[in-house]
């Protein structure tokens, strides 16, 4: 265990990604995630890196596709309208297979929306914001200590399925401030031979997401596929909550929903209510083995920052086998500890 | 008899995709011979557009990567700033870089990026079969302005030499063109000259090079080249638009 | 003594070449080439100068120049 420091959720994310071996980031300025961007600014040259504002943040995300081609970790960061003009890069990084970490401080939509914390991009995040089959690893993470641990993650996983991670966190999480453990991490950072480096000494590397021949680009659809499948055996992740085989109403929350969501937990149980939670931490892939066994439950609640969305993967995941309730706020509103016992209450009786 | 001239090294096996008599495929050469000439084709990154030249990775033969409509100025930037060492260029038509990709091709070069772009104006879409460009001649007829362009509906053609030579952090701009062989062999220097700076740290750098399209013009190669000389040179002045960005 | 080559896999036939050869000993093959076009072939090699600005103006680097 090392010393604990106290740090701000933006900060956090900046940090671990430079522990983390990233040196190369491109942004551009958007609420509620500035600290982030200004703490690499910072950062950035003192550890030798690579700090850019660019124009734009479709700029910003073609320069990050620039940077993975050439090898080096990068990330970018923006919350929910930049994170939008993005996914026409995000589409091109997940076509031409290059990891990166895109980093989603969500703030409430549609359209301009508002500054206040919401999780209404799951949506975007999960089933693809942009053109073309592909799938975005997405982490969500729900303490300042787990923002540096999925940061890190973010990118050892990126690297390793060659393919784009998303960090999906709310302005919430961006603005608390926590004592963290950084720890002695070091991240194990592969060579990485299809990446442009020149072609000294070897024949021409090429990094593309265009394959004219429809049959080269089914091809390529079925090995991606192949790969999203291979996440999705391996990297579900979850933190069970009093989940067991005596629980008999479960809550499935994910991120700062997921803080609440707990002490309403803890409150039914006190009540006597045999309640637990479920609190995804890769949202794609999204944790199914968590839901293997559902014996003694009669309910499930899912409570969400927004309108209702990773209910409709809840409710994939059991289908059917038992009521799939949904409880949820937007608009930069969140559900209360108070009102998400209210609805436990509500479904118990 | 020796051989004196033979394609270059940088030019790969694969034959072009370009259409008979574009000059597209000039413009490629220049781009390798100066390459090779230079000798940098290990180290040398590219960029290619959305457009014609999408896949311009299949015909020179050294690493690179293609980029989305208009963002290669982006992707560029963020390879040289992993790789300051190596030699990073864009190769760009005008739709490409003078409509969808206007903000990153201006924001590079006010960075004075230290990269090099190839910016190949025909004044046409030519990929997506002949629709107005941000570089249409005023009454030019397209797919897309089929009663020619006119200024009161589509406005002027963008010229981009003289607009980005504006720009404090823009090294070398000059336009030149490929209809002639004494033209190639001044486009072939400025190509080259657009490199070298880059090797000697300085950008940003950036030679627009008019060049024809026979198939959206609807003309003869040749007729297409004399169409050239008498349509885009009159608005699209040849020469030196700026050499050496200003320093501190 | 001077000559070229036109690699007749690698041509479309547009005639620049031709256009721009000083000596005019460039046409056109009526033999067709893999890929439906018909070639540029040079027709007196005696008179080339290998002067190159046939393979400067090829778009196709088809071309390859002795001299």
């Amino acid at each position: 265990m090392g010393e604990k420091v106290l740090m701000k959720g933006n900060e956090a994310i900046g940090e671990a990604a430079v522990s983390a071996g990233c040196r190369h980031f491109f942004g551009y300025p958007i609420t509620p995630q500035s600290e982030l961007p200004a703490y690499l600014a910072k950062k950035m040259p003192l550890v030798g890196g690579v700090f850019l504002q660019a124009e734009s943040e479709i700029s910003a995300i073609n320069m990050v596709y620039g940077a993975a081609c050439a090898g080096v970790r990068v990330m970018t960061s923006s919350s929910s309208p930049g994170v939008s003009l993005k996914q026409e890069g995000i589409s091109y990084l997940a076509g031409a297979e290059l990891p990166v970490l895109v980093c989603n401080v969500q703030r409430a939509g549609p359209g301009l929306g508002t500054i206040q914390p919401s999780q209404a991009d799951y949506f975007q995040a999960v089933k693809g914001g942009g053109h073309g089959d592909y799938r975005l690893i997405t982490l969500s993470p729900s303490s300042v200590q787990e923002i540096i641990d999925l940061i890190r993650l973010g990118f050892d996983l990126a690297d390793k399925y060659k393919t784009p991670a998303m960090f999906l966190a709310d302005g919430m999480l961006g603005q608390l401030m926590e004592p963290v453990d950084l720890g002695e991490y070091k991240s194990e950072i592969k060579e990485k031979p299809w990446a442009l480096s020149g072609c000294e000494g070897r024949a021409k590397n090429t990094v593309t997401s265009i394959w004219i021949n429809p049959e080269e680009m089914e091809r390529h659809n079925i090995h991606l596929q192949e790969k999203y499948a291979e996440i999705k055996k391996n990297e579900q992740r979850w933190e069970n909550f009093h989940f067991d085989d005596e629980a008999e109403f479960l809550v499935v929350a994910h991120g700062s929903m997921a803080r609440i969501a707990k002490s309403a937990v803890i409150k039914a149980r006190e009540e006597g209510i045999k309640a637990s939670l479920i609190r995804p931490i890769t949202l794609w892939p999204f944790p199914e083995n968590a839901f293997s066994s559902l014996k003694s439950l009669k309910k499930i609640l899912v409570v969400e920052m927004n309108m209702g969305q990773m209910v409709e993967d809840v409710r994939l995941v059991v289908n059917g086998r038992i009521p799939v309730e949904f409880f949820g706020r937007a608009g930069g509103m969140f559900p209360t500890v108070e009102q998400t016992l209210g609805k436990i209450r509500g479904l118990i009786k | 008899m020796q051989k004196v001239f033979e394609k270059p090294v940088s030019i790969d096996e694969k034959p072009f995709s370009y259409c008979a008599g574009c000059t597209h495929g000039i413009i490629h050469r220049l781009v390798a011979e100066s390459i090779d000439e230079l000798g940098i084709r290990e180290k040398v990154i590219g960029v290619a557009p959305v457009g014609c030249s999408v896949f311009a990775y299949e015909f020179f033969n050294f690493d690179m990567c293609s980029a989305a409509h208009g963002r290669a100025p982006a992707v560029a930037t963020g390879i040289k700033r992993a790789r300051p060492e190596n030699i990073v260029f864009t190769y760009q038509g005008d739709g490409d870089l003078a409509a969808i990709g206007t903000a990153e091709i201006v924001h590079a070069a006010a960075r004075a990026e230290k990269i090099t772009t190839i910016f190949v104006n025909n004044a046409i879409y030519g990929m997506t079969g002949g629709q107005m460009a941000p570089t249409t001649l005023v009454g030019q007829k397209t797919d897309t302005t089929p009663y020619g362009r006119k200024v009161e509906n589509q406005g002027y053609p963008i010229k981009v030499a003289e607009m980005l030579s504006t720009l404090e952090g823009a090294n070398y701009i000059e336009r030149v063109t490929v209809i002639s062989p004494a033209h190639v062999n001044k486009a072939k220097a400025a190509i080259k000259k657009a490199f070298q700076y880059q090797i000697e740290g300085k950008g940003f750098n950036l030679i627009e090079v008019l060049s024809t399209c026979p198939s959206c013009w609807g003309m003869s190669p040749i007729k297409a080249i004399e169409w050239l000389k008498a349509n885009m040179i009159p608005h699209y002045p040849l020469g030196v638009y700026k050499d050496g960005a200003k320093t501190e | 003594m001077a000559k070229i080559e036109v690699n007749a896999d690698r041509c479309k036939g547009c005639l620049l070449c031709a256009e721009f050869c000083p000596k005019k000993i460039i046409k056109q093959s009526d033999v067709l080439n893999s890929k439906g076009y018909y070639p540029a072939m040079q027709t007196e090699p005696e008179k080339c100068v290998g002067c190159a600005a046939c393979a400067k103006m090829c778009p196709d680097v088809a071309i390859t120049v002795y001299r």
